[in-house]
């Protein structure tokens, strides 16, 4: 399965710069999701996958049993996920702002560095 | 105790404006009371010095690099200290009468105490690295300095000027100095100064001897790099008086007497010394006569007094740098008193120009005396302290190892050009009556903040003329031995008999005003050589920094297209091809074992999602790339649950929701789905973003391979239940483990909801809400139907 | 017009939702959940009601401005911080008090909850102060 995922990741990865690289501001920022989807996907598979067992200590255990998945990635990306979020959501707003106030479609028409 | 005198100043420094605005009318005073109950306190240190008592302080700042704010005050620093103390008193108190009512005065006051405590600092320091840092320092407080009156472009390039020469010099001195730590395996100088063997033989010498140079060339302004100094003279006069007589260009000179110990014996240490001070002292002599502008010409004969002193540490004989040293006390005072005459004449008259000035006797009569005494000191005539100076180098010349002769002769040439010098700048400003002005100009009452600063120190010069014995005992015989690295014993006195000294000393005097005469009958003749001052180095550094904006600009261009895709570009192309060339170089593409234990279901997820990331970058419309995103988002949280993950897979649902919301809102105002690239820049990025996704694929499939069983994960596996009381190990390092990243992650989202709201709500024009929404529906409508 | 299914379902549903916030905050120490989930399923609740009413209704719902929760959020978030740094130890440090139940069980208590709580305040916040500022356009 390793295998499998780490080849979705390339796929989404590459999906990814595709769309980052077009001209269509949307394009770029689906881009962007994709791109942060796809390292999320990188670090879990990276750790290592686990079937099923959830990085939980049992009731009635101390320590989490040796089987369990790796908690530390889970943590990582948790974060990851929200704040990818927000700041999707700030590229968002920053791109309908800018387009709107420079009447531009074309990510090309934007090359002034002080505009 | 010597730390807390160099913090003070920046004490003060910090609250001058607020005490400047509280008292405007006294605030020259009170600050003044600073550098003067400093100097107090160096003077009552003269007697411990000179008893050969050497005082070391020292604080920890970063032990890891060696580096710590240590003190130490010998002979050497202690002259230093008390020219920088003595003038800074008077100086101060000088600018509150020449910059009265000025809109920036407690701003200046910061720069100048600023200054001052940075000066004390450098000549105080004992660690290599805060002496570094103290060296910076007063390059920017004079960079404040030159450019006060920074409505004008040309103070503004002086500035400039100044800063980047000497804070180009300064870099190569921090390399220097950290060379020259590592070879004596110390920080401290104090304790390299025993270590001159061991640094003499090491490999690195001579770059560390170039680089030590070349920072202390740059300050002190030695010829090429003299050419900032009279630039410098845009700033106002106690500014010049200050840092370009002074202070500031003496930090070169000593740091040179300084490590004048470590280096000394080395034959390229003289040389170098000797040569670049003894074509300095003759170029600024040169150039200073030529000169229209007082304070101009007061800076080529303060490059000058630089040359002089660097030529004199060059010889390096016990009785050279004795000579050093008294030249050192007696240029300070004339100098620093004639460039605060210079500025009171241009206070009262508003000319400084020598060609044009007259009668000044009448109008300023204290102004004069204090003028003439100095001036006579800087020429080196009897009974001042420049003319002991004068004697002692020409007796230290005499005595010289090497070519004596043509050090000799360089000496006299360059004095006897000083004295001309002195004559252009004293007699016919001065005394030529004047023609047009009447006697209701005589008498002009000068206020005292404005007649103290000049005639003090002239007054001093005058007085340790006439009473060497007043320096020669104390000061300046353990000054020149800290330089020497052992005792030298030293008598001053005015009068020594007939001496070869004093033949050269007339010599001096009749060759110098033959040439005053020859510059008042060929006066057109000198203009014509008044091109050299602008041209050479001067002239460089403008076509040098023009090049290097041009550089900059051109390379700005290159790397910042302002085309998004090309910094994409630039950025995956970089990463693909470097990593990849890396991994195959070092055979890292071997993948381990692949690893094919996958279930129909995962099958399944997999393959929608490839598909779904394949509609979209082939989608035609936004909606279809936002659903096929959906679908990617989903498959990831199916592969969460699959793989132990829970609480990611929440997440990851909610937010999946959330970030279609967050499109279906948004989506209408933002520019519809155009195909713009061409076919070929189509093709071309497939190509590249084939790549970059291949890589990763073999990236991750290599770190199955490598990846160990994590430390960090066992041990929150078994302590998150015993430290931490939480069963739930992903929550427990989110809150708890690694609460610190966990703050900074909810700090980065509040972030982006208020930059959000700032960006939607904020804003200056508030467009017709309405109208636009409709008019965005109606496109969005439009667009389905196109589907 | 409002939909009325969409209305109804959501007068009903919004408690329980907000319920199930709660306790997915609470339990997150032990069972899957937590302040980020908590916080991301009351936002959602939230922005359910704004599709079912409107911006307006729900900001009326919500009586402050979501960027006050942010703010109280993150004081909750440091303030618990500052727990630990009062007893001397690093900042953040974790700090339990244990309340007997008997029987040798014990609830515990800690900062590292009142952190979650912040943590969750601050989700909500945020995330409504996106959605709503967009949903209300310009």
């Amino acid at each position: 399965m390793n295998t499998l995922i780490a080849v979705l990741v390339g796929v989404l990865f590459g999906a990814g710069i595709f769309l980052m690289m077009s001209r269509t501001p949307v394009k770029l920022i689906i881009g962007l999701v994709f791109l942060s989807n796809a390292i999320n996907l990188l670090i879990f598979d990276a750790a290592g996958l686990t079937r099923g067992i959830p990085p939980i200590i049992a009731t009635g255990a101390e320590t989490m049993a040796g089987s369990s998945a790796d908690p530390l990635p889970q943590a990582l990306i948790l974060t990851a996920i929200v704040i990818s979020f927000g700041v999707l959501a700030f590229a968002l707003v920053l791109f309908n702002r800018t387009f709107k106030s420079l009447t531009a479609r074309d990510l090309n028409e934007l090359k002034a560095t002080d505009t | 105790m010597i730390s807390t005198a160099v913090i003070s100043g920046f004490a003060l420094a910090l609250f001058a404006p607020a005490i400047h605005r509280f008292k405007p009318a006294w605030s020259g005073g009170i600050f003044a009371l600073l550098p003067l109950s400093l100097f107090v306190f160096f003077f009552s240190c003269i007697s411990e010095i000179s008893g050969g008592v050497e005082i070391v302080e020292s604080v920890s700042w970063a032990p890891q690099v060696g580096a710590a704010f240590s003190f130490y005050l010998d002979g050497l620093s202690l002259v230093f200290a008390l020219l920088i103390t003595g003038l800074g008193t008077l100086i101060i108190f000088y600018s509150g009468g020449y910059l009265h009512g000025h809109p920036n005065l407690g701003r200046f006051y910061t720069y100048m105490l600023g200054f001052m405590a940075s000066m004390l600092g450098l000549v105080l320091a004992s660690n290599v690295i805060s002496l570094f840092i103290f060296w910076e320092l007063t390059s920017l407080s004079s960079y404040f300095l030159i450019g006060f009156d920074h409505h004008r472009e040309s103070a503004r390039s002086a500035a400039l000027q100044a800063l980047l020469v000497t804070g180009i010099g300064g870099l190569a001195l921090l390399a220097g100095l950290i060379m020259l730590g590592l070879a004596g395996g110390s920080q401290e100088i104090y304790q390299l100064l025993g270590q001159e063997d061991i640094i003499r033989s090491h490999p690195l010498f001579v770059p560390m001897l170039i680089l030590v140079l070349a920072g202390a060339f740059t300050k002190s302004a030695q010829v090429p790099f003299h050419f900032w100094l009279p630039s410098a003279m845009e700033g106002p006069a106690p500014v010049s008086a200050y840092l370009h007589s002074a202070t500031m260009v003496k930090a070169g000179v000593y740091l040179v007497l300084r490590l004048s110990p470590v280096f000394a014996g080395s034959a390229a240490w003289h040389t170098s010394l000797a040569l670049f001070g003894g074509v300095t002292m003759i170029t600024g002599a040169w150039l200073a006569i030529v000169q229209t502008d007082m304070k101009k010409l007061l800076a080529y004969t303060t490059v000058n007094g630089l040359g002089m002193l660097v030529f004199l540490t060059g010889i390096g004989t016990p009785l050279a740098l004795q000579a050093a040293v008294v030249f050192l006390i007696a240029h300070a005072l004339y100098k620093g008193s004639l460039f605060l005459s210079a500025g009171v004449v241009d206070h009262e008259t508003g000319s400084r120009n020598v060609r044009e000035l007259r009668g000044l006797y009448r109008r300023l009569p204290l102004i004069t005396i204090a003028a003439v005494l100095a001036g006579m000191s800087m020429a080196g005539l009897p009974p001042l302290v420049g003319f002991i100076g004068k004697e002692l180098i020409y007796e230290s010349v005499l005595s010289a190892p090497g070519p004596g002769q043509l050090a000799a002769a360089a000496a006299l040439l360059a004095n006897a050009l000083l004295l001309a010098a002195t004559g252009v700048l004293l007699l016919r400003p001065f005394f030529r009556r004047s023609t047009a002005e009447t006697d209701s100009d005589s008498g002009h009452r000068v206020s005292i903040d404005l007649w103290l600063g000049p005639v003090v120190p002239a007054a001093a010069g005058l007085a340790l003329g006439l009473l060497p014995g007043l320096l020669s005992g104390t000061l300046v015989s353990s000054a020149a031995t800290a330089v020497a690295a052992k005792h030298v014993e030293v008598h001053l006195s005015l009068w020594h008999g007939i001496t070869p000294m004093l033949v050269l000393s007339l010599v001096t005097v009749a060759f110098g005003c033959a040439l005053y005469v020859a510059y008042i009958s060929k006066e057109s003749l000198v203009d014509r050589w008044r091109w050299l001052g602008s041209a050479g180095p001067d002239r460089w550094y403008a076509v040098g920094l023009e090049a290097l904006k041009a550089l900059a600009h051109w390379q700005t261009r290159l790397l910042q297209s302002g085309h998004l895709h090309h910094y994409v570009l630039t950025i995956v192309l970089t990463t693909v091809i470097l990593t990849a060339v890396t991994m195959i170089r070092l055979k890292g593409f071997l993948i381990p074992s692949t690893d094919l234990d996958v279930r129909a279901y995962e099958l399944f997820i997999v393959i929608l999602m490839i598909l779904a990331a394949l509609v979209a970058v082939r989608a035609k419309s936004r909606l279809s790339a936002i659903v096929a995103m959906g679908v990617i988002g989903y498959g990831i949280a199916l592969i969460f649950v699959d793989f132990g993950a829970p609480d990611l897979a929440m997440t990851q649902f909610i937010i999946e929701t959330m970030t279609v919301i967050l499109f279906v809102l948004v989506i209408y105002r933002l520019p519809r789905y155009r195909s713009i690239s061409g076919r070929g820049s189509r093709l071309f990025n497939g190509v590249v973003a084939t790549a970059s996704g291949v890589l990763m694929t073999c990236l991750v499939l290599v770190a199955h391979g490598v990846r160990e069983g994590s430390r960090l994960s066992e041990y929150f596996a078994t302590n998150s239940l015993l430290l931490a009381h939480g069963r739930n190990v992903v929550n427990v390092i989110i809150v708890d483990f690694r609460g610190m990243d966990t703050l900074g992650e909810i700090t980065v989202l509040s972030l982006a909801g208020i930059g959000v709201y700032a960006l939607l709500k904020l804003r200056p024009h508030a467009g017709i809400k309405g109208e636009k929404k409709q008019s965005a529906t109606s496109e969005l409508e439009q667009e389905s139907t196109d589907n | 017009m409002q939909p009325v299914i969409l209305t109804t379902a959501t007068r009903y549903l919004m408690p329980m939702l907000l319920l199930l916030s709660a306790f997915l905050l609470f339990r997150g120490h032990n069972l899957p959940g937590g302040g980020f989930i908590g916080g991301l399923v009351a936002a959602g609740t939230f922005i359910l009601h704004n599709f079912a009413f409107g911006v307006q209704e729900t900001r009326k719902l919500l009586r402050v401005n979501p960027l006050m929760i942010t703010a109280t959020g993150l004081l909750i978030a440091m303030g618990s911080g500052v727990v630990g740094l009062l007893t001397g130890k690093p900042f953040l440090t974790g700090q339990w008090i244990t309340l007997p139940l008997g029987k040798g069980e014990g609830l515990h208590i800690g900062t590292p909850v009142t952190f979650d709580i912040g943590v969750y305040l601050v989700v909500i916040g945020a995330t409504l102060t996106i959605i709503l500022a967009l949903a209300e356009g310009e």
